[in-house]
């Protein structure tokens, strides 16, 4: 059986972006893949612009520091510290949501699709507000660039050199943390580089830091001149060089090619097409655009084998339902305890190797969890689940700020702000232009046609089921509701 | 045991028409069901980072009291374990244990090169990991890897929460997440939930929707076992009405049960005393203390204390010396608690934190937890440790 263009179009746009958007389910049918896979390249064309979402306030607490610093004076005070914490952590919320709303809203789905694959591989956790906003900077600038330039410049932002302790990597009292994690989890893969490898390369990268302001800084009296071997090979290496040679092994290529594939092509390796892949991106000097134009205009890609077969990670579950429904939240919280309830919350992944994806999504809570949220977008379903804590996020809780209320238990404080989520997620539904594009079909033909837009694999559940639980008492209100239904099934997990 | 059979039949057969019935069947006739007299580990977690110095107090050090002029236990409030120790004011409860025999103590449990981040050290206790690597499943779910081969229900591994914790999610069995075994997921589709997977009809393959059906088959069929399971024998003791009292409820209930559950999980916090710690700790203490104490008394009551090993962890320790906020910074050795009615060390297991050899500040360990981990899973719950931890740990003489 041939796959219509549709099918592979779906595809395209599940892989090297969000999914379909509702306004783009007309071009579906008119162009080939290449036509649109050239449209995805040039929406993503243009550079990004800097995402900043932290307030003039806080902009200045932390210029405070950088002054204080300059001047001698003494640190800030407790409460300084505190409100600064509390804001910045408010800011990393907002750019999580702003972010978010990039991946539903932006034209330029590719860029954003592999900087959240690289959000992923250059996975940090930092609860300073402007090292993260550079952090996304360098790799949304460099997502479909080349990766040697994009691992040179995250190695050089500031929420990376201290989330991976380089601040404390000084000759004669190295940190290898940096330097390990650069050659497991960035370039080479466990097993390709030696203890003493690390070692070396950690000498490589004494005296790497950054200022307040988020600036790299090399600090020329922390560094180590002596002569390092990494990887077969001497010298007097500074940490460019060291990142050079590690660019130089082709396992790096194989290794980034590989993951690139499990993300966008299938988690199941094909090892022919990996090596072919990974040859080219290492000839080509890890160039990611023509990494991405092999793999997206390759026939394997659009064979039915890869089609269908990957669990949506949250975050693309959830842009996923926005870019078909276009939909407003009355409170962006919600946004953040979906996140949180599903177990992917973005600029906090559970640590450096990043989030692992595929059958680690699921799990009888969060399939649950995933299948009820169309019913509660549509107001039918309560959200009842509390989110676990996080310790490094909270910092000490929402109480940090009120000292004198150590008896009330922020706990409590919690979940009644949960409370009144309990209900609705609070979310406006613009069906209309959803609807209208099922217009020139005929009745009969509906549920076939709604069915053929929301899923990538064929469905188990029958169309009598969907029917039974629809409603039918109008063309529109059917649609809707055999939407909402179709959402709600194991199916949709999948792209 | 024809008689559970039936009854489970009638249960599942909500859930499954075709594809999972002759499969439990086969789960039945192997020895999955629990029989009374069989061991179970309660695992509490205390999140947050609890600060265990001022949990069990090293009332006889002054360098604890110069440490923390403002935050130490002065010994006369503290409740007495001989001379050298005393637990915090608030855990009453857990000082009649002590005196019963029923509690042991490790002090200085951590790991090598540890880690100050919540996230990080919960992760490395979650997964059993080293410091410098990064494993994706929990130590609990790889026991129900080695243990449940064959099994259809996740139910061997049940967690008192919304959320599945990452300890509880294995390579390919993923423990439960039940909050309330009455509400489960009474939710407005449930219905159509459940004639979703009566209309699958497929022979479960490899792909990734069979994992969704299987998983989703697992949820609904469970949930209705653990209903019922927990209102075979529900208990009639009178818990606190706090979070921790009503998951202790429940995880009683289910033991006096002839559920097949063999790991129980339940968390409190957050400890995480940056400030204000002494109300914080007291108030969380004194939930601990009762909900324990309750549940403790129950399980003694009929007669099952002697099958339960429960014990506590926390992510870290704090730091010895107090901040400057009344609170205390993140820290790396703790200790933890281990309660039983069949416990073969009691009391103080081994010596208390030694003040004089710190590292930076903070305390050295002297027990790794993957040695707790290796005892409890070799010799409570008689698995494979060395194929679950991936590596032979010393087994410890508390069990």
């Amino acid at each position: 059986m041939s796959l219509t263009n549709q099918i592979k179009n779906q595809h395209l746009m599940w892989r090297a972006g969000f999914g379909p958007a509702v306004e783009q389910l007309g071009d579906l049918f008119k162009y080939s893949p290449k036509q649109i896979y050239k449209a995805l390249v040039k929406a993503s064309e243009k550079k990004p612009e800097y995402i900043n979402v932290a307030d003039d306030y806080l902009q200045g607490l932390y210029m405070g520091i950088e002054e204080a610093g300059r001047q001698q004076k003494k640190e800030m005070s407790e409460d300084e510290k505190k409100i600064r914490q509390q804001k910045s952590r408010e800011s990393i919320r907002n750019l999580n949501i702003y972010w978010l709303h990039e991946m539903v809203n932006s034209g330029a789905q590719l860029r954003e699709k592999l900087a959240f694959f690289w959000h992923g591989h250059f996975a940090c956790r930092n609860l300073n507000i402007f090292y993260q906003q550079l952090l996304l900077d360098v790799i949304r600038r460099n997502a479909l660039g080349n990766f040697g330039t994009m691992l040179k410049e995250v190695s050089k932002t500031a929420a990376m050199l201290n989330f991976l302790n380089n601040q404390q990597n000084r000759k004669d009292h190295p940190n290898e943390n940096f330097a390990r994690e650069v050659m497991e989890l960035f370039t080479l893969g466990r097993g390709n580089y030696t203890e003493h490898d690390i070692k070396e390369a950690a000498r490589a990268f004494t005296g790497w830091t950054s200022n307040p302001k988020g600036e790299f800084v090399f600090r020329k009296f922390q560094h180590d001149y002596g002569s390092k071997t990494v990887l077969g090979q001497t010298g007097n290496f500074d940490g460019e060089e060291v990142l050079d040679i590690l660019l130089q092994q082709k396992q790096a290529a194989k290794y980034i090619a590989q993951k690139i594939y499990k993300f966008l092509v299938n988690e199941q390796v094909d090892p022919s097409n990996v090596d072919s892949l990974a040859d080219r991106f290492y000839k080509n000097n890890y160039d990611i655009s023509k990494l991405l134009e092999d793999i997206f205009t390759s026939d394997w890609f659009y064979q039915e084998k890869n089609i269908g077969v990957k669990i949506k990670s949250p975050i693309e579950l959830m842009a996923g339902i926005r870019r078909m429904l276009p939909m407003t939240f009355e409170r962006d919280e919600a946004l953040l305890l979906l996140q949180r309830a599903l177990g992917q919350l973005l600029f906090y992944p559970p640590n450096v190797a990043g989030w692992p994806g595929g059958k680690s999504w699921i799990d009888s809570s969060t399939l649950m969890m995933r299948m009820r949220i169309p019913q509660m977008l549509n107001d039918r379903d309560e959200f009842n689940v509390r989110p676990k804590d996080d310790d490094d996020q909270m910092m000490g809780s929402s109480s940090s700020l009120k000292k004198n209320d150590v008896n009330e238990d922020p706990k409590a404080t919690a979940m009644k702000s949960l409370k009144r989520l309990n209900k609705p997620l609070q979310v406006n539904i613009d069906w209309s232009l959803y609807t209208k594009n099922f217009e020139s079909i005929p009745k009969e033909a509906l549920l076939a046609n709604v069915t053929g837009i929301l899923l990538q694999v064929k469905s188990q559940v029958s169309q009598d089921l969907i029917k039974q639980y629809s409603d039918n008492s109008g063309r529109d209100n059917f649609i809707k509701t055999a939407t909402l239904q179709i959402m709600s099934t194991p199916e949709y997990q999948l792209c | 045991m024809i008689i559970k059979r039936k009854e489970f039949i009638q249960i599942g057969s909500l859930a499954t028409a075709s594809m999972l019935l002759p499969k439990f069947l086969k789960a039945f006739e192997g020895n999955v069901m629990v029989p009374a007299g069989n061991k179970v580990v309660v695992i509490l977690q205390l999140s947050g980072g609890n600060d265990g110095l001022n949990t069990v107090i090293p009332v006889r050090n002054d360098l604890y009291y110069k440490a923390r002029p403002r935050l130490g236990i002065e010994k006369t409030k503290a409740l007495m374990l001989g001379d050298e120790a005393g637990l915090h004011p608030a855990l009453t409860g857990l000082k009649e244990l002590y005196d019963d025999g029923s509690l042991g103590i490790l002090n200085n449990v951590g790991y090598p090169n540890p880690d100050r981040s919540h996230f990080r050290s919960m992760d490395i206790w979650h997964t059993a990991s080293q410091s410098s690597e990064y494993l994706t499943t929990g130590w609990v779910g790889r026991y129900l890897d080695a243990q449940c081969k064959g099994c259809d229900k996740p139910t061997q591994a049940i967690e008192i929460d919304d959320i599945l914790s990452l300890s509880m999610k294995g390579e390919n069995i993923k423990g439960i997440a039940v909050k309330d075994p009455q509400r489960l997921y009474g939710t407005a589709n449930e219905k159509f939930f459940r004639d979703v997977m009566k209309n699958y009809k497929d022979e479960p393959g490899e792909q990734p929707v069979d994992y969704l059906y299987k998983t989703m088959a697992e949820t609904l069929s469970s949930a209705d076992y653990i209903f019922k399971q927990s209102r075979l024998h529900p208990t009639k003791a009178e818990y606190p009405k706090t979070d921790l009292g009503n998951s202790m409820k429940t995880i009683a209930s289910l033991i006096f049960s002839d559920i097949n559950t063999k790991v129980y999980y339940v968390s409190l916090g957050s400890f995480d005393t940056h400030i204000g710690q002494e109300g914080q700790q007291q108030r969380l203490f004194t939930q601990m203390n009762d909900a324990v104490k309750a549940f403790v008394k129950d399980l003694k009551g009929n007669g099952r204390f002697n099958d339960v090993f429960l014990f506590t962890f926390s992510e870290f320790g704090r730091r010895v010396s107090q901040n400057a906020s009344g609170g205390t910074d993140h820290g790396t050795a703790n200790n933890m608690f281990l309660i039983s009615g069949g416990l073969k060390q009691k009391g103080l297991i081994n010596e208390l934190p030694d003040l004089s050899d710190l590292d930076e500040g903070d305390l050295k360990y002297r027990i790794d937890f993957k040695n707790v981990y290796a005892t409890v899973l070799n010799k409570w719950l008689n698995a494979d440790d060395k194929a679950i931890l991936g590596k032979k740990y010393d087994y410890l003489d508390f069990v």
